[in-house]
């Protein structure tokens, strides 16, 4: 007989297996990533033509300016990024759900093969799909005129944040999805995540905010996520924004780890 | 390893969810080789039992142990060595039928050859190879069924749970199943199952063990149950040792058992 444990070879071949099997899913589904690169897109447009000309001019040194709305395209090209991810994220929420409810994951779950390799499948694939739609938005706000000033290195940074980001929310939502039991209910467990961004510097200074609210947005995560994104695209350094950043992100990513492996490992019904 | 006699070995195993019992100590054996049936109406603790020897749910208190391993001790021995076929679909809708085989014939490690030719195998021995490069979503119940079958056998295991392998399929595709069941045990398989429908048991089973409110009621081989109970049928072994019915607490059931 051969060990009875399985090797970490062996859960990455695991891993990867089943990341075949979700971007499959994702090329013969095409309106869901569709529909998850669009919300982005429409925010973007949203942001700068409708609202851009006077949140432009509301920006700090803002009503001198002869741009408003390109100097808004710059301050939430950041925002635009995050939302991006967040999209991503919020949609292996339901993937993961759907697999619950339909029974496929019980199979996994009797097959000799890593308790988590199920579930870092779809946080590959969810990957794969944020690096796509990072590009899709890059590109259209470049179209629209968005300049950044980034070194390469400052380029290189802000990929990396939005990636560790992706990581984190991304393991949240997959916990979500195996937490709600069905996919209505985890298609609506990370609207706060969605909502979150709002109440941090993304579309607004936080010093524009009440004070009680200001307070909390500055001590969310989203806020030096999106001001170490700011920093690294304006080729400036974004300092302890930066180490405030990974911290949350690395916090979430082990915690919902952990989370998501324990509600895997353990089954409800019988 | 006691493989060549007993499959799986079940003592005491008790499960409750919340204040509510569903298994009440209960003691089960399966030689090697031999199709156990799991007879009961909804409720009796049948899918439980598959849960639990199948290593998806902890019981309470108890001892199991499949092609010899213990379920709580070594739950990796146990899934290297068995198949499970649920209740509901534990099929890929979106994947082809070959696709769904393939992806488990590489999450069981088999080489990329052997892969293509175990798919092909279980592909025409289901009769899945016309549709094979069709999405599973356009299957009928029935092709679902075989292929969720297929999936559970790629790995070859040597103990099979099939938990109501047969419930709502039409009577063809029923027989179909039952020759498949067959054939498994002739290679040698050892095969649990749980069943509603006497006959199923009574004409599968070299032993059928009759469930009732998460205690085994009466154990013995078809004949044997009738030549006790002094019936000739299943329903009349289920009345006389039960003494009631049974009958299905299920409301959304649509066979009815008589």
């Amino acid at each position: 007989m051969t060990t009875m444990t399985i090797s970490l070879t062996e859960g990455a071949r695991d891993s990867a297996t089943l990341l075949r099997r979700n971007l499959k899913h994702l090329v013969r589904y095409p309106s869901l990533t569709l529909t998850i690169i669009g919300m982005p897109v429409v925010f973007l447009l949203l942001f700068v033509f409708v609202f851009g000309g006077t949140m432009g001019a509301g920006l700090p040194g803002g009503s001198a300016t002869a741009h408003p709305r390109a100097d808004y395209l710059h301050y939430i090209t950041p925002a635009i990024l995050v939302m991006t991810v967040v999209s991503v994220a919020n949609s292996t929420a339901i993937l993961v759900a759907k697999d619950s409810t339909e029974g496929i994951i019980d199979r996994f779950r009797t097959l000799p093969i890593a308790r988590s390799a199920p579930l870092t499948g779809h946080v590959l694939a969810a990957m794969a799909q944020t690096v796509l739609g990072l590009l899709v938005v890059l590109a259209i706000a470049l179209a629209l005129g968005y300049r950044s000033s980034a070194s390469l290195a400052g380029w290189a940074g802000a990929a990396g944040m939005l990636l560790l980001m992706g990581w984190a929310v991304t393991w949240l939502c997959v916990a979500l999805g195996l937490a709600s039991g069905s996919v209505e209910a985890a298609s609506n467990a990370p609207m706060p995540l969605i909502l979150l961004p709002f109440l941090s510097s993304a579309f607004v200074p936080t010093d524009s905010m009440p004070t009680g609210l200001a307070w909390i947005a500055e001590h969310q995560p989203f806020t030096p996520i999106i001001e170490t994104l700011r920093a690294c695209l304006e080729g400036s350094d974004p300092g302890s924004d930066a180490w405030w950043a990974i911290g949350w992100c690395v916090l979430v990513t082990v915690l919902c780890f952990r989370w998501a492996s324990r509600l895997f490992g353990q089954v409800g019904k019988g | 390893m006691t493989v060549n006699d007993t499959a799986i070995e079940v003592t005491g195993i008790t499960k409750s969810y919340g204040d509510q019992p569903v298994l009440r100590s209960l003691d089960l054996t399966v030689p090697a080789g031999t199709v156990y049936a799991l007879l009961g109406p909804n409720g009796a603790g049948k899918t439980t039992t598959v849960r639990i020897l199948s290593t998806l749910v902890s019981a309470g208190a108890g001892d199991a142990r499949v092609a010899g391993y213990d379920v709580r001790t070594a739950p990796d021995g146990v899934r290297r060595a068995i198949g499970v076929t649920g209740q509901f679909s534990a099929i890929d809708e979106l994947l082809t039928g070959r696709e769904n085989l393939r992806l488990m014939a590489d999450l069981a490690h088999l080489r990329a050859s052997e892969a293509g030719a175990r798919v092909d195998e279980l592909l025409a021995r289901f009769g899945l190879a016309e549709a094979a490069d069709r999405r599973a979503a356009t299957y009928s119940g029935g092709m679902k069924r075989r292929l969720d079958l297929a999936m559970t056998l790629v790995s070859r295991p040597r103990v099979i749970f099939l938990d109501e392998p047969t419930t709502g399929l039409d009577p063809r595709s029923r027989r179909d199943l039952w020759q498949i069941v067959r054939e498994l045990v002739e290679d040698g398989v050892t095969i649990l199952l749980t069943t509603q429908y006497l006959e199923e048991a009574d004409r599968l089973a070299h032993t059928v063990g009759l469930l009732d409110g998460g205690r085994l009621v009466a154990e013995g081989t078809p004949a044997e149950l009738k030549a006790r109970a002094g019936g000739e049928t299943l329903d009349d072994v289920f009345l006389a040792l039960t003494g009631h019915a049974a009958t299905t607490d299920d409301e959304n059931e649509t066979e009815t058992l008589r």
